[in-house]
């Protein structure tokens, strides 16, 4: 645990499909203002977008939340997507590319665990947990 | 949020010019199609060169238009995708986006005018503004 995780996360409540703009926008902003590139932030964007609409779908409300987690050597940006809905029932298939049960490309999780580096998910009904990272070498 | 869909002869030209919620999407991709099928559209482009961000879901989007609007009738292309989404799409997942795709709108028109002349059903003179179908026996 280092100084900057101490500041406070933003908090993106998410509720409807405007929140997912808002949510992406403000991942971008903080991916920014930290010292990612653009192919990063739009990586991070990206992610967002596709965690949050999870949400949107599946869950109907749930809580995005961005933190700088940067420490001395490194660029950190921790991003955990959580929701109270009924949860996934088969979490190793939902890893899977190709396998929706609500009529998406099936691409979501697979696609954002590709773009980050860090990316772990836990599920039961009632709580679903996503919790990513992207992280840079300082330069 | 009303996105204009402009008319230039028998093409149809949309610019998304901002970050667009998924009823916005859905709602573009239904003024599109009806206003293609309304005009009889040979060709449709839809410009994307201000999105900073293409998910998955935007990318389906993008496609089903894309053969809703063949299987109408018109042939359609993709212009302006940025280097960055294009990064991010392909590292998500290939073939997330099958339309054609430009650098800009000029070379979209040629596109278009080159699938419309190979098809051979009508002409399209984009020199004249005249569009004309074929009426070949």
């Amino acid at each position: 645990m280092n100084m900057r995780e101490m500041i406070d996360p933003e908090r993106v409540l998410i509720r409807d499909s405007t929140d997912i703009v808002r949510a992406r926008a403000v991942a971008r902003q903080v991916a920014n203002q930290i010292g990612f590139t653009l192919a990063d932030q739009t990586r991070l964007a990206t992610a967002v977008s596709e965690l949050t609409r999870n949400i949107v779908q599946y869950a109907g409300e749930g809580v995005c939340e961005i933190a700088d987690a940067s420490g001395e050597e490194e660029i950190r940006l921790r991003i955990i997507v959580e929701d109270n809905g009924p949860g996934i029932d088969d979490i190793d298939r939902a890893m899977k590319d190709g396998y929706s049960t609500g009529g998406g490309l099936g691409v979501g999780l697979p696609g954002t665990r590709r773009l980050m580096d860090d990316f772990a998910i836990e599920s039961s009904p009632g709580c679903t947990r996503v919790s990513i990272a992207l992280v840079r070498r300082r330069v | 949020m009303i996105i204009p869909i402009l008319r230039l002869g028998k093409i149809l030209l949309t610019s998304i010019q901002q970050e667009l919620t998924d009823a916005d999407v859905l709602q573009l991709q239904s003024d599109l199609l009806r206003k293609v099928s309304e005009i009889e559209a040979l060709g449709v482009i839809i410009d994307i060169t201000a999105l900073e961000v293409v998910d998955s879901f935007m990318a389906r989007v993008i496609n089903d238009t894309a053969g809703m609007a063949r299987l109408l009738g018109a042939e359609i292309v993709i212009c302006g995708v940025q280097p960055y989404v294009a990064m991010s799409l392909v590292e998500m997942g290939r073939d997330l986006i099958g339309a054609d795709c430009v650098f800009n709108l000029d070379q979209g028109l040629k596109l278009l005018e080159a699938r419309i002349a190979v098809r051979g059903d009508a002409i399209l003179s984009l020199e004249g503004d005249e569009y004309a179908r074929n009426d070949r026996p």
